[in-house]
């Protein structure tokens, strides 16, 4: 009896000092990385066995919340936190938030037309006038014009857009924004603006099921759940007036584009970037790190994940969908680590 | 009883357990109470920006900030009302041949199958309502509503297969089940004598079914129907998944809308911003408000017809 109780206790021991020597850092945000953010910290892991980054994937808006309210050490978003977001971490915190990209995402258009296979190609103009209620029906000249030979209906469009508020809607709101006054000065940009028309889809599973299940009908997902579920999706024409089709690799041109205006605290859109190759409805998404660590070791640690991240961490971006950060973001970024203290 | 003292009855147990039970049944109260009060602290900036204003207006704007709560309040109210005029005949009716008609076998068996429905979580509502629902209602019931009845302005417009009707259907399909379990119940326990009698006086059996024996339950039915609107107005996940999710006030039950509950679940998590979030609180409140309101309305509407003897108005 008294070795089984000895054994025990040397057990608890045991398990208290493993216990003690694990680090845990806990962080919350946005869904869209969420795939790539488990992978990360899963393999960075098992290369650090003492280290131990948790993540909830609660959404971008309750990342920014959790990280100001200080229940978490990191937060991460879909869109980069405002000015008035920042003031009010300052505020409470007497310290700054420092973002990083992580990786690149795209939205694209997808479609339900009877008849129709082909990828359609849209104009700025023609995706701003469906979203804005203005075109109407499928054979209007703005979305025949450039998609000569197709077939397309005289039949009313169903817009279709996401319902809750997502990171998704920002990126596609932010480039309606930029390519029509008319949507920035009525609607504007953010994750759940008043829609001029439409249905609204629960997640990109509610978009894409209420779109396949409505003839006629138009919406918008992230390329990573068009390419995986086979949804037919657009291209679009970009800011140099070329019809790109998404892809990664368009998404990482649109982010090179944009490398060589890209401001210092990285709070940055690129959608409708520059350049023939790009795709122009794409996206950073962020990590949020506060400047300042009174512990130590979790600051070592956090940095040192960074710096895995941009490195080796990126070979995992485009198995999983997302694509990589441009070499140039890459290096101005490792520069910043050295800000956190 | 009253000639113990408190001492010998603490002694006995009786103070003990009264005491205990007072405190469980307190906190219900104290629950309630707690969370008017943190809906209502938490909703500050808003009452004091839009006052009165955030329940006539309909525009919901997070971007610039403007936020009005009617059309959420007219599609939770309409979804309900679409709800119980479906499920009220369906599950009284059916409560009434599984109590009165139906052998016992039968009533049991079918019984166990009811209480299994109520059990079923409302996201696979939902997705049902998504998958089996939605296109019929766009392929056939609508465009055969909109051919008969096209005339009144509840069945106008595109058919999209969402919005207010499918949502009230859907929400019918999920309430269907407390009422006809809780009429049932009540129905069985209407003394055999009260049957007994009106048969002894000549009546049919529906007679004594419809005259004597639904009346004398019409309490309890009541309640099953209370249990059920609540149910409705508070129904999250499978409203959201077929509803639409526009927020429009239209006579058409065709038009896609947006209910108070659907529209807290979608917004909450990302919502930035202090304005925008305490506005989904006031939300919160707002149908908070409406239940109770409702609820006040169902107790007053008992008490209206019970006084005619029935025989559980006490209850």
């Amino acid at each position: 009896m008294k070795r089984i109780i000895g054994t025990c206790l040397v057990v608890l021991v045991l398990a208290g000092v493993l216990w003690a020597d694990t680090l845990s850092i806990n962080g919350a945000g946005a869904t869209f990385p969420y795939p790539m953010y488990s992978k990360w910290f899963d393999e960075y892991h098992k290369q650090n066995t003492n280290l131990q980054i948790n993540y909830q994937s609660i959404g971008s808006g309750g990342g920014i919340k959790q990280l100001t309210e200080g229940t978490v050490d990191f937060g991460a978003s879909d869109l980069p936190m405002n000015d008035d977001q920042l003031k009010a971490y300052q505020d409470k915190h007497s310290i700054g938030i420092l973002h990083f990209p992580t990786v690149l995402g795209a939205v694209v258009p997808t479609y339900n037309i009877a008849g129709v296979d082909s990828a359609l190609n849209f104009t700025p103009e023609a995706l701003a006038g469906i979203f804005l209620g203005k075109i109407t029906k499928w054979n209007d000249p703005a979305i025949a014009g450039p998609n000569k030979g197709i077939k397309l209906p005289a039949e009313d469009i169903v817009v279709v857009h996401r319902a809750e508020a997502s990171g998704t809607t920002f990126i596609w709101t932010d480039y309606l924004s930029k390519i029509s006054d008319e949507w920035k000065t009525n609607v504007g940009a953010g994750p759940a603006p008043k829609w001029p028309v439409g249905l609204g889809g629960k997640g990109n599973e509610g978009v894409t099921g209420t779109i396949k299940n409505t003839p006629n009908s138009i919406g918008y997902v992230e390329l990573i759940y068009a390419e995986s579920n086979k949804i037919p999706y657009g291209s679009v024409k970009n800011a140099a007036g070329v019809f790109v089709k998404p892809s990664l690799a368009a998404v990482s041109a649109a982010a090179a584009g944009a490398a060589k205006a890209m401001p210092d605290d990285f709070r940055v859109s690129i959608t409708n970037a520059p350049g023939k190759e790009s795709y122009p409805i794409s996206s950073f998404t962020w990590l949020l790190i506060p400047e300042k660590f009174s512990d130590a070791s979790k600051r070592d640690a956090l940095k040192g994940f960074l710096k895995w991240a941009l490195a080796d961490g990126q070979n995992y971006a485009e198995g999983l969908s997302y694509a990589k950060l441009p070499k140039e973001v890459v290096a101005k970024e490792v520069k910043a680590i050295g800000k956190i203290q | 009883m009253g000639s113990r003292s408190f001492l010998s009855r603490l002694r006995e147990g009786d103070e003990i357990a009264r005491m205990i039970t007072f405190l469980f049944a307190a906190s219900v109260v104290l629950i309630t109470l707690l969370l008017v009060l943190e809906l209502w602290q938490g909703s500050v900036l808003p009452r004091h920006k839009f006052g009165f204003n955030f329940f006539r207006t309909s525009v919901w704007d997070p971007i610039f900030e403007q936020f009005g709560a009617l059309p959420f309040i007219y599609g939770t109210l309409v979804t309900a009302g679409v709800s119980l005029l479906i499920a009220v005949p369906l599950g009284i009716g059916a409560a009434i041949f599984l109590a009165e008609l139906a052998p016992a076998r039968v009533s049991d068996t079918l019984e166990f199958f009811i209480d299994l429905l109520a059990a079923v979580p409302s996201v696979i509502y939902g997705l049902l309502g998504v998958f089996i629902v939605v296109p019929l209602m766009r392929q056939y019931l609508q465009p055969a509503l909109k051919h008969s009845l096209g005339f009144l302005p509840f069945f106008q417009g595109p058919a999209y297969g969402v919005g207010f009707l499918t949502a009230g259907i859907v929400l019918a399909i999920m309430v269907i089940p407390y009422i006809i379990s809780v009429s049932r119940e009540v129905l069985l326990s209407v003394p055999r004598d009260q049957r007994e009698a009106a048969l002894a006086l000549g009546s049919t059996r529906w007679e004594a079914t419809w005259k004597v024996v639904v009346p004398f339950a019409r309490t309890g039915i009541f309640g099953s129907i209370f249990l059920a609107l609540a149910r409705a107005l508070g129904e999250t996940m499978a409203v959201t998944m077929v509803i639409g999710n526009t927020p429009t006030i239209s006579a058409s039950l065709f038009s896609p809308g947006y209910s108070i509950a659907a529209v807290i679940a979608n917004e909450f998590t990302e919502a930035t911003g202090d304005l925008y979030l305490q506005s989904l609180i006031e939300l919160g409140l707002v149908l908070f408000i409406l239940t109770f309101i409702l609820n006040g309305l169902a107790r007053l509407l008992i008490v209206a017809t019970s006084q005619k003897g029935s025989g559980m108005g006490h209850a």
